[in-house]
């Protein structure tokens, strides 16, 4: 019984402002399924959920929910519930009103309504507050009054834009397995937006990555790690980050100070500079004692023992990347001390290569 | 000898004591007045007057007999509640619902109205009295209750809506649009969400209409002509004529007319609640 949302070509562009805030966005998200919507500040992510809400007028384009074209309904007959990133609880109702209040206003009645809310009050371990006023909730309880507001309606679809970004980190995990788990059960479409990509990469079914109001890539999350569609997607997803060059290239290889990496032959195919941006995710790098033709010096700067795993921030010899420090993933417990000098190569079935022009991904088998 | 350090609350003898001497003779100045009338309307008429300064002398309650059943007074206090009333229910009426579409909405000419209202306060009523009163005189309202609620609306809804369109203006717009997602229309929305919230500004309100209509005088005397009509403001003008003034009726009816503007302000006062809005919405 779910129900589908499309964005067809559709475009916001504010009054007063000349490029759009989100530009021809064609985004399906399927029916039942948990979609996040993810990218850098002012990127256009709430602008996109605001227009699928009826917040925000669409400028061009459609919007769809299931059969229905909704881009000029207004918000109230599109069926969609909303927790924002504020909350927006209202401050004059109890909390089991304020979960109420929807139901209230469409006519329900109050057997019903209360049998709603304490469903959910119980869902959400809400049912001591109930005769409470927002403001006598701590953070954590007022986000979760948000998320009941929401489930009680039964809406079509969700949207919520960074209802965790109020929360203190530990809340934040456990809060986002709870989200998460309970939208699978519920089984309703779902958009969320956050800028967080670890959010991201945990919660969505798939995920929706947009850059200057422009939707880069859709895709399932390790998707979007193992097969980033662009270098801005490739640096944007993965924590540390991917590590991201311009390089030159030189008879099919990039010369990375004194290595020459040997470049796929689609991807020299492709190209049509003579330099090409090369990325690698740090555990990527495989460290190599001695001489290598393709592997590269690099300088170590800060080594961090994690006790699972390690991380090492150095400078490359003889090259640069886009972040002033390479990070490279070694084995725990015999890290390389500060200030020594030691080799990488990349894995050749590891490396990324992109356009320097377009910052496209160039095929690489 | 070691001293307990001072609390933050706390204060020294010496400057609790000038502190408190200070209020207490500011109050007392405040004050005076006030008291000074109720004092001489329980006095025997001929006391009010005489030379001999006293503060209490032979307390009596003749002249609120005498002003309640000898005189108009009653009529004109029912007329000036009726007056007062109708003012604040139309005055609040109309600047909230002003003060929401200008604090929420966009439309054409919003610049220019909101203009219109600032500019409208500066006239004073001396200049006013008499373009309205020829208005109200080619609408055939010259003494009718109508034309002063009229032109007591001229003069509070401005400043109201002024006054509660900054109150919505605090109030999130987070709220505006999570009650449009659980259903309301703006109408909805207004009643449902921003009055209650509003509770504070329309406190206000309610006063200041209400006093504008209560105490007001210059209206009162140029739209009312029979005696029947008039409000309390302009009645009392007949206490005080040039060579005889009442002033024992004076007093007594002043002292009446404080009673309902302290009633609609111990009502207001109530609601002068800060942080209504705590809660609802975060950063
Ligand atoms: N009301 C508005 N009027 C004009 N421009 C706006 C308005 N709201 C947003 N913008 C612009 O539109 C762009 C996208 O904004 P949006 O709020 O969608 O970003 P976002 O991706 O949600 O960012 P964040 O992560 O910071 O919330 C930004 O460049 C912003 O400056
Ligand atoms: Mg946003």
């Amino acid at each position: 019984m779910s129900t589908p949302v499309v964005f067809d070509a559709a475009t916001r562009v504010y009054p007063g402002s000349t490029t759009p805030a989100v530009d021809s966005l064609d985004l399906e998200v399927r029916a039942g399924e948990f979609l996040v919507l993810v990218g850098p500040s002012g990127c256009g992510k709430s602008t996109s959920l605001r227009m699928l809400a009826g917040l925000e007028d669409v400028t061009s384009g459609a919007i769809r929910i299931g059969e229905r074209d909704v881009t000029h309904l207004r918000p109230k007959d599109r069926d969609i519930a909303m927790v924002f990133q504020s909350y927006a609880l209202y401050p004059h109702l109890t909390v089991g009103e304020n979960m109420g209040f929807a139901l209230k206003i469409a006519g329900l009645s109050k057997a019903e309504i209360t049998a709603r809310v304490t469903d959910a009050a119980k869902v959400l371990d809400l049912e001591p507050y109930l005769d409470r006023k927002p403001k006598a909730l701590s953070g954590g309880q007022r986000q979760r009054v948000a998320m009941g507001r929401a489930i009680v309606r039964e809406p079509q679809v969700f949207l919520m834009d960074e209802p965790l970004s109020n929360l203190d980190a530990k809340l934040r995990v456990s809060t986002r397995t709870q989200i998460a788990a309970l939208q699978r059960r519920l089984g309703i479409t779902t958009v969320y937006v956050t800028h967080d990509q670890v959010e991201a990469m945990t919660m969505g079914d798939r995920v929706a990555v947009l850059k200057d109001g422009i939707l880069q890539q859709v895709a399932a999350p390790l998707e979007l790690y193992d097969k980033p569609a662009n270098a801005f997607v490739a640096g944007f997803i993965g924590s540390p980050a991917m590590n991201l060059g311009t390089f030159r290239v030189e008879d099919g290889a990039a010369v990375i100070g004194e290595a020459r990496v040997p470049l796929p032959r689609t991807a020299t195919a492709a190209l049509t500079e003579s330099e090409v941006v090369l990325g690698f995710r740090p555990e990527a790098l495989e460290m190599v004692a001695g001489y290598a033709p393709d592997a590269f010096a690099v300088e170590v700067l800060v080594a961090e023992e994690l006790g699972s795993e390690a991380f090492l921030y150095g400078t490359l010899e003889g090259a640069s990347l886009r972040d002033p420090q390479l990070v490279a993933k070694v084995a725990p417990r015999s890290v390389p001390p500060k200030g020594s000098r030691v080799h990488f190569r990349i894995l050749p079935d590891r490396m990324h290569v992109f356009s320097p022009a377009t910052g496209e991904a160039l095929p690489t088998a | 000898m070691s001293r307990r350090p001072r609390g933050r609350d706390e204060r020294s003898l010496g400057a609790s004591v000038a502190l408190h001497a200070t209020l207490l003779t500011a109050t007392a100045i405040a004050l005076f007045p006030v008291l000074w009338v109720f004092l001489a309307s329980i006095k025997p008429q001929n006391a009010i007057q005489s030379s001999k300064v006293t503060l209490i002398d032979h307390p009596t309650l003749e002249n609120y007999r005498h002003v309640l059943f000898d005189t108009s007074f009653p009529t004109w206090f029912l007329n000036s509640v009726v007056v007062a009333v109708f003012t604040m229910v139309i005055g609040m009426a109309m600047s909230a619902t002003a003060g929401y579409a200008l604090s929420r909405f966009n439309f054409p000419g919003k610049r220019g109205l909101m203009w219109v209202f600032l500019i409208t306060q500066m006239f004073p009523v001396a200049i006013l009295i008499v373009p309205i009163y020829s208005i109200m005189a080619s609408l055939n309202l010259i003494d009718t209750k109508a034309s002063l609620v009229i032109a007591y609306c001229t003069v509070a809804v401005p400043f109201c809506t002024w006054m509660l369109r900054g109150y919505f203006d605090t109030i999130p717009r987070d709220l505006d649009e999570a009650a449009a997602l659980d259903g309301l229309g703006p109408f909805k929305t207004f009643w449902y969400v921003i009055l209650p919230l509003a509770r504070p500004g329309l406190a206000v309100t309610a006063f200041y209409t209400f006093l504008t209509a209560w105490g007001e005088v210059a209206y009162a005397i140029a739209f009312i002509l029979s005696d029947k009509k008039l409000t309390l403001g302009a009645g009392l003008q007949q206490f005080v004529p040039q060579f005889n003034p009442q002033w024992d009726l004076l007093t007594a009816g002043a002292v009446l007319i404080m009673l309902p503007a302290s009633l609609v302000f111990y009502f207001a006062q109530r609601h002068l609640v800060a942080g209504l809005t705590a809660g609802g919405t975060k950063g």
